[in-house]
């Protein structure tokens, strides 16, 4: 049974997928995104975090066909490498990446935090990416970055 | 981390620079003490002594590129980035057209393992030579071909320009095989005051991807046919597989193979979650038998350790009778720190293949041929045969699972039935948790004696540690997991010690204070039940926390403020400078006084390896009396790495590592009992999350005279020690084993 699904704003449908296979590995296997990574697979580190109708999700978790109505973002729904999104260019400004495994789950948790909050705190950006883990110690630039967006968007 | 290759020649006169968050050294080997009799060849600096050939290191290709090589490896630390820089300024051709190939067994000089903040020294070194010489060659043949001395010429991003305005280009030279031959390291490189982009902090070319959804990683590269694999690991150490159902798997969707090998297991399958499914059926139909052979958990851990087999070293020693004899004090305390996991984020993978006999593996080994080089024991394969190509991974903070998943890949991807076929292997979470080598668990006893006056006059330090270091390329064994467990099973190297001056379990035990009279000992534990290897600062972090806790011990048994009690022992004027330094920024006050029972202050200082950067911290902590929850509120650093080339990105290594200890010191311990390690999801391994994340600030003191120093794992000691020496000012008591989790803030405060 195919899965289609919508993604960065495109009909994509994975044939060989069954229905519980889980959102990340069609997103990275049938559907060649890279930026979606597994990290421990159980919803504890954000490394798979995707938007669903604009909400954060863990994909990891996530069966495919459950999202089968849903538009589903990614990272690269916000942009490329030649024309980047505002949260893109803002980690690339404060250099907000050491190893970067766990920034494309810190950038799509904060683009849905700053779709909700417009003009956020450090306590709430804090918050709002609470259940994202990064082991390099990358945080206060991560902190920083979305800082950055948050203003440029509010610009 | 492993001393690589350091630089030989006799004499020699070094600069290192700073360029984006990296410490990046040059050494200019001096001409003459280059020219070496004839018979032997020259020593060439850098990595150019074991990797001689120019064009081994850059090619000039006719579309407009240049490929720049190096045997180093991106670990999320931009490296690559740095060495384009380098062959940038010294070769005048713009940054943006040298590609860079890094770590691969086919393709690049063998530089080793990438580790201990050595990869400007060995290969920006012999880049920069190799970039020199190659400029001037290239110089030479416009020479020729134009009629024109070089003295005439000028070259600007790869266009040789002549006075009169004749031009020709390196391209147009790029199939003159002009590099096709020895360095001679004899053409002097640029001074710093002609560097364009050395010392810049330029934005890090793998940022990029990293952002965008690029092939970043290896656990990105996708190949035509490509399977998935996992591999089914005992649920012990040295557990042995008495049987399995492999047919019954071997039935599941999607299984295309299932390879048993001994006591190794591993499944091949067309889809990632059927390999994800197939390996929990192996799981569950495997029996094992089990050894439970770990040592006791928790607190008896360390008495054990004491009693074990050790290799016994003095590290240093200092006698002076007559003022040992005017001890007026004796100070006593044990500290401990516990077995700590990298717990990358991305757990370990890597893609093997093979076809026709050979075998290529695309891996995030810190060392491409070290690990080739375990690959053919255990492969019992020709070196030859099998290729290493390096894709970046997950931070790895030393040795993670990077190199036995390709182990594991290698086994998987022999069996028949992919009929060459790649193969995908990453491990699953708990199979990090449970099988990356740990840093070692680490029990320390100190012990001074003061005068009357207040001041040291003997200082003992005595460690018990495993190992720190049992990477891939031992002479006597195989490092690899896979290896102690296939049917014809290798034996791990035995345990070794990094020797001083930069050390292993030792690194950062001989004080930098100046005392009549110290001994140093370290305890080697021979025999290694719990694997353990290279983590971050290697015995650094547990040193530095037990000695820089210790002084604050003695200082208040002396009545004597701590820093001014530091100082008081210090000479160095470097050392005084970054503790001066912290001091203004952060308003410690001497003697202040903390009071309220809840809030504290602690002072740290060390000067990581003895050898590298000096960074004095400052942290001011909460304390919930209630919970037993310590908040790091606030953390400064004063930082002194000598020149300082890109300031910003020396604070963001000393700000990463603050973060990163605070959540070594607080919350990590792995978890395990004598059968088995018990970490297998984040929930049993927590780490510092957003909200605890102290607010860190950091002064750089610039001295553009002194050679640069590395940068990356000095703020981690200090910061563990700060935050025990806050908790000691908030409280009056004190915590010597880590972590300082709220059960035994709470135990302490009883
Ligand atoms: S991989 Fe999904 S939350 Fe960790
Ligand atoms: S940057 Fe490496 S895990 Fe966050």
């Amino acid at each position: 049974m195919a899965i289609t699904l919508n993604v960065n704003g495109k009909r994509r449908s994975a044939p060989a997928a069954s229905p519980d296979t889980p959102l990340l590995y069609v997103l990275r296997n049938d559907m060649e995104i890279n930026s979606c990574k597994y990290g421990c697979g159980v919803a504890q580190c954000g490394a798979c975090t995707v938007l669903m109708d604009g909400r954060a999700i863990r994909s990891c978790v996530t069966p495919a066909k459950s999202v089968a109505g849903a538009k589903i973002t990614t990272l690269e729904g916000l942009g490329s490498a030649e024309k980047m999104g505002v949260l893109q260019r803002a980690f690339v400004e404060e250099q907000a990446a050491q190893c970067g495994y766990c920034i494309s789950g810190m950038i799509m948790t904060a683009a849905a935090f700053l779709d909700t909050n417009k003009n956020p705190s450090e306590e709430q950006i804090r918050g709002a990416l609470a259940g994202n883990l990064c082991r390099c110690g990358t945080h206060s630039r991560i902190i920083k970055a979305v800082q950055r967006a948050a203003k440029e968007m509010s610009a | 981390m492993s001393a690589a290759t350091s630089l030989k020649s006799k004499s020699r006169r070094s600069f290192l620079q700073q360029s984006a968050g990296l410490t990046i050294g040059f050494s200019l080997a001096d001409p003459l003490a280059l020219a070496q009799d004839a018979a032997k060849p020259a020593p060439l600096p850098g990595s150019l002594q074991t990797n001689r050939m120019l064009d081994g290191w850059l090619r000039i290709n006719g579309d407009g590129t240049v490929t720049m090589m190096t045997g180093k490896i991106d670990l999320g630390q931009g490296i690559t980035t740095a060495l384009a820089q380098i062959v940038s300024d010294e070769l005048d051709v713009d940054y943006k057209r040298i590609k860079i190939i890094s770590g691969d067994t086919a393709l690049t000089p063998n530089e080793g393992v990438t580790s201990g903040s050595l990869s400007i020294q060995d290969s920006g070194t012999a880049l920069r030579f190799a970039s020199a010489e190659a400029r001037d060659i290239l110089m030479q043949a416009a020479s020729a071909k134009l009629g024109v001395p070089t003295s005439e010429m000028t070259v600007e991003d790869g266009n040789i320009v002549t006075a009169a305005g004749k031009r020709v280009t390196y391209w147009e030279m790029a199939d003159a095989g002009l590099l096709k031959r020895e360095a001679t390291a004899k053409v002097k490189p640029k001074p710093v005051s002609a560097h364009k982009l050395i010392g810049k902090s330029i934005q890090r070319r793998d940022i990029f991807p990293k952002v965008t959804g690029g092939v970043a990683y290896v656990q990105d590269i996708r190949m035509p046919g490509m399977l998935h694999g996992r591999v089914v690991r005992p649920p012990s150490p040295r557990a042995v597989l008495l049987s399995v159902d492999l047919a019954k798997v071997k039935k599941m969707p999607g299984v295309v193979a299932v390879v048993r090998d001994g006591s190794f297991l591993a499944v091949a399958c067309t889809r990632e979650e059927q390999a994800i499914a197939a390996r929990v059926a192996l799981h569950e139909s495997a029996k094992w038998q089990e050894k439970g052979d770990l040592p006791p958990p928790g607190a008896a851990l360390f008495p054990h350790m004491k009693k074990q087999r050790t290799n016994d070293t003095v590290v240093s020693q200092k006698t002076d009778a007559a003022a040992a004899a005017s001890a007026a004090k004796v100070i006593e305390a044990s500290y401990t720190k516990p077995y700590l996991a990298h717990a990358s984020i991305g757990p370990s993978c890597a893609i093997g293949q093979f076809k026709d006999g050979k075998m290529h593996l695309w891996s995030h080994t810190q060392g491409v041929f070290p690990l080739r080089n375990d690959l053919a024991k255990m492969l019992r394969m020709k070196e030859t045969d099998i290729v290493v190509t390096h894709h970046e991974g997950s931070g790895c903070y030393g040795q993670n699972g990077a190199d036995d998943v390709t182990a594991d890949a290698a086994l998987l991807s022999r069996a028949p039935e992919l009929k060459g076929r790649p193969v995908k292997l990453q491990w699953m979470r708990e199979d990090e948790f449970g099988w990356e080598p740990f840093g070692s668990a680490m029990a320390i006893s100190m012990k001074a004696s003061i005068n009357a006056g207040g001041k040291v006059v003997d200082w003992n330090h005595e460690l018990w540690s495993h190992t720190h270091s049992t990477r891939p390329y031992d002479p006597d064994g195989c490092n690899l997991l896979a290896a102690w467990y296939i049917a014809d099973a290798l034996k791990p190297g035995p345990s070794r010690n990094i020797p001083q001056p930069s050390g292993g379990s030792d690194r950062n035990s001989v004080p930098l204070y100046v005392f009549p009279q110290q001994k140093v000992t370290n305890h080697l534990l021979v025999d290694l039940p719990l694997r353990a290897s290279a983590l971050r600062t290697l015995g650094a972090y547990a040193n530095v926390f037990a000695a820089e806790s210790f002084m604050d011990e003695v200082a208040t048994a002396a009545g004597a403020d701590p820093m001014e009690f530091r100082k008081k022992h210090l000479t160095d004027p470097r050392a005084l400078a970054v503790i001066d330094a912290v001091v203004a920024k952060s308003g410690y006050q001497a003697g202040a006084k903390s009071g309220d029972g809840k809030s504290g202050r602690g002072f740290a200082f060390a000067k990581y390896k003895n050898l590298a950067v000096y960074v004095a911290v400052v942290a001011d902590i909460e304390v919930d009396r209630a919970s037993g929850e310590i908040s790091v509120k606030r953390a400064w650093a004063a930082a002194d790495a000598g020149l300082a080339v890109s300031p910003d990105g020396i604070k963001n290594q000393i700000e990463g590592g603050l973060i990163q200890s605070t959540s070594w010191t607080l919350h990590e311990s792995l978890p395990f009992d004598e059968k088995g390690v018990k970490a297998h999801t984040w929930a049993e391994y927590p780490i510092l999350r957003f909200p605890e994340v102290p607010v860190v600030d950091v002064t750089l003191i610039n001295r553009p005279e002194e050679r640069p120093l590395g940068v990356g794992e000095g703020s981690q000691g200090p910061m563990a020690a700060a935050i025990a020496n806050a908790f000691f000012h908030a409280t009056g008591r004190r915590i010597r084993d880590l972590p300082m989790t709220p059960e035994r803030v709470k135990a302490t405060l009883a």
